[in-house]
């Protein structure tokens, strides 16, 4: 056992914190570091310095741009992403679909889309949730039928995240409702957003903020071409996704982020003839949080090592990523809010619809409108991608044996 | 960065648990061993010795086998899923640890044969009535006398204080009760003159012993370490006696896990096994999730408990008992619920393993003191 780092892994965190410091400009960085959205120009602007020097697809085989790191270095690519406030690649095109049309895809998909997705030239959202297929995915009902070379898809998806930006969306859709199963009769197919009868109408989440959307398909006319893999096996493909989609969902580093910066803010915002930092009941809970979190970057660490030393053999740690990830940044918001104190009631968007005023905050509290919205925001993450009860039935299953 | 044993250590752990995993399967034969005058099996302590457990902390040239951290935690995980009640924390951890950083190579050369063979226990009289979990609140004096020193005061809840042959007694030599400074560690012989103990049965069905001090007299050469220096010492070897606990407890908790997992799915109400019910699933689930991340903190506290940096090592730890002690009670608590009524008998392991982590939880500092230790550290977030 030994918990150190080798000389050529630092000198690789290095690097990668270096790159990240001095490549990717401190605008687009520093909005990140005070809670703040970024825009889809800023993520494609620093996806493609990535991409420029090879940083986009680290995780790709080494024909499509590939780096062949080891799991340790992935990780530590990760976590200086996170730790240096660096806009992480939407995972939609580059760890969603790429990969799925790497695995399935034909040779043609692949010089298709592959280049333009570690580029951030096409800007990919995911069609997978319905309004009656959320855990229950395979309850999907948008239908595709084959006509000629084409296939026309109606139905309609939900909480598709930044469809606004999106080029493309990746859909799963029934090819086959007389399957035996539900999850055979459902093929994966790639549509263009400007097809007529892709319609997006915008769902405003409770921080304010248009993050997702709902997708209408009308009678949307979708070349044969753009099937991945077989037909009616597009389940496959959504558990690869799903599998993906996994890695990484700890967070650690903006976690860790995230603490830092409330230690910073806690130590300058006025409480009584001191800080917020001289409460000690303040200091402990950021302490029981640090533990947490100390516990999860082991555990991670932990699932990273046995796949350098075991390949991709299942790990049981591995399926409490997921849980704990998210719960601890849950936590990290609900301690920011209460930092904020009063203070994180004034409510600021520049795009709101609904007139909010000058949001006069004192001097010091300029982050503190912040506070509030991500506190809101991230109640999604113990929703999204296998919600967190979601989660337990599988390790309920896969792990414990029930 | 590697979570694995080599392959020494896995013939210790193999080893180990061929001896230590089966010892007490038949809960009779641990409540005789209790009955037992030490409170523990003297034939499974003779097989600790014969094993080379006993010698296990102590370098090659101290006539050890030179294990560290991690070679106790297998021994400790072990112990812990066993439920053994023989000594091997209070002997050997603390003491043998005691001996092996603070002693005087002509100490070590007069003790350790005697450790290693098991005719030899040692047990740390540290804890007072008013010290709580304070390691440098010490009212115990040892007053400099002709012949050396002559100590006097009271000891509470000396772990295996009643079967020790010696014990490690803290003492003031000079400063303000709660210093760090001014603290000394003696060797005293649990016969010498003015030494008294009463020893009792502990929740966890161990032993334990409350000892008095009344002038007792040393010679110079009943210090171990330097005279006035045992407070860093002393909190080194807490360190590493509480990874050790941490390990104890990850084993415990892995075994009764397991045994709840085993319940869930043979255990039959409505027709069918109770492990069909989601409830009852999701809380195993976060037995599992809280034994996960207690197990990475157990391995965290191991690799860090030799750390020179100590402050560094102080958050380390202190973070990793925190862990584990919010670990223990979820994990024996849900335990038990699952159980039901069979978990709250003494007939059945559950219980047993549930009393042990409840009694760890409080060991060496329960969550809120270790809480304020990492408070105090500065935290667990090195610079970026």
């Amino acid at each position: 056992m030994d918990l150190r780092f080798t000389a050529s892994e630092l000198a690789f965190r290095e690097e990668m914190k270096s790159f990240f410091q001095g490549r990717i400009p401190a605008h687009v960085r520093d909005r990140i570091a005070s809670g703040r959205h970024v825009g889809k120009a800023e993520w494609v602007e620093a996806q493609r310095i990535m991409n420029a020097a090879g940083l986009a697809v680290p995780h790709w085989p080494a024909e499509w741009g590939g780096r062949g790191w080891t799991p340790i270095q992935r990780y530590i690519y990760d976590e200086e992403m996170q730790l240096n406030h660096v806009p992480v690649p939407p995972p939609f095109g580059v760890h969603m679909v790429g990969p799925v049309i790497i695995a399935f895809g034909t040779e043609a998909q692949k010089q298709r889309f592959l280049p333009r997705i570690a580029n951030l030239d096409d800007w990919w959202c995911q069609g997978f949730s319905e309004p009656g297929a959320g855990s229950d995915l395979a309850n999907l009902k948008t239908r595709a039928v084959r006509d000629g070379n084409e296939w026309v898809i109606n139905g309609q998806k939900t909480w598709t995240t930044l469809a606004q930006w999106a080029d493309w969306i990746f859909v799963l859709a029934r090819t086959n409702p007389e399957a035996r199963k539900p999850q055979e009769g459902i093929s994966f197919l790639l549509v263009d957003m400007k097809t007529p009868g892709v319609t997006v109408r915008p769902i405003q989440l409770i921080d304010g903020k248009h993050e997702v959307n709902e997708v209408f398909f009308d009678d949307v006319r979708v070349p044969a071409e753009n099937l991945v893999g077989a037909e009616n096996r597009g389940w496959d493909c959504a558990k690869f996704l799903l599998g993906n989609e996994r890695s990484n969902i700890a967070r650690v580093g903006t976690s860790k982020s995230r603490l830092r910066r409330i230690r910073e803010l806690a130590r300058i915002v006025p409480a009584g003839d001191g800080a917020v930092w001289d409460n000690e009941a303040f200091r402990l809970k950021v302490s029981a949080l640090e533990i947490e979190l100390k516990a999860l970057e082991m555990t991670q660490l932990r699932v990273v090592a046995a796949e350098r030393d075991h390949g991709n053999r299942p790990n049981p740690a591995s399926s409490i990523l997921k849980i704990r990830g998210s719960e601890i940044q849950q936590a990290t918001t609900e301690l920011a809010l209460e930092l904020a104190g009063p203070f994180a009631l004034a409510y600021h968007d520049a795009e709101a619809e609904i007139p909010n005023g000058a949001n006069d905050l004192p001097e010091g509290f300029g982050w503190a409108d912040t506070a509030a919205p991500e506190y809101f925001n991230y109640r999604k993450v113990t929703i999204y991608g296998g919600s967190n009860e979601i989660q337990r039935n599988i390790i309920a299953k896969a792990v414990l044996g029930f | 960065m590697d979570f694995e044993f080599g392959d020494e250590q896995r013939m210790l752990k193999d080893s180990v648990d061929r001896l230590i995993g089966p010892a007490y399967d038949d809960l009779m034969a641990r409540k005789r061993a209790q009955q037992e005058p030490s409170g523990y099996s003297e034939a499974l302590w003779s097989k600790y010795a014969e094993l080379g457990l006993l010698a296990l902390p102590f370098s090659e040239e101290q006539g050890g086998f030179g294990g560290g951290a991690e070679e106790t935690l297998i021994v400790m995980e072990a112990i812990g899923r066993g439920l053994a009640l023989e000594p091997y924390l209070a002997s050997i951890v603390l003491g043998g640890n005691f001996i092996r950083l603070g002693a005087t190579a002509a100490q070590q050369a007069a003790l350790i044969p005697h450790i290693a063979d098991g005719s030899l226990r040692l047990a740390f009289a540290h804890t007072e009535r008013q010290a709580r979990y304070d390691l440098f609140d010490v009212a115990t004096v040892a007053r400099a006398s002709a012949g050396g020193f002559v100590l006097e005061g009271d000891k509470s809840v000396v772990l295996h204080g009643d079967s020790a042959g010696k014990f490690l007694i803290s003492a003031r030599t000079s400063g303000g009760r709660r210093d760090a400074h001014g603290i000394t560690l003696f060797l005293v012989d649990a016969s010498a003159p003015g030494v008294s103990r009463r020893g009792f049965a502990t929740q966890d069905g161990q032993r334990a012993a409350s000892i008095s001090l009344g002038s007792v007299e040393l010679s110079p050469d009943a210090v171990i370490g330097t005279v006035d220096g045992g407070g860093p010492l002393i909190e080194q070897v807490t360190d590493i006696a509480i990874a050790a606990v941490c390990a104890e407890a990850v084993g415990a908790m892995t075994a009764l896990h397991a045994l709840t997992l085993e319940y869930l799915k043979t255990r039959k109400q409505f027709g069918v096994p109770i492990g069909s019910f989601q409830v009852l699933q999701h809380r195993a689930v976060d037995m599992f999730t809280a034994l996960e991340q207690a197990r990475s903190m157990e391995y965290y506290a191991a690799m860090m408990a030799g750390e020179t940096d100590a402050i560094r090592r102080r958050a380390a730890i202190s973070a990793a008992k925190v862990q584990i002690n919010n670990a223990c009670r979820i994990v024996g608590q849900s335990a038990v619920q699952l159980h039901g009524g069979i978990g709250i008998t003494m007939e059945y392991r559950a219980g047993h393993y549930f009393k042990r982590l409840t009694m760890i939880e409080s060991l060496f500092g329960d969550t809120e003191h270790h809480l304020r230790q990492v408070d105090r550290s500065g935290g667990l977030l090195e610079a970026a």
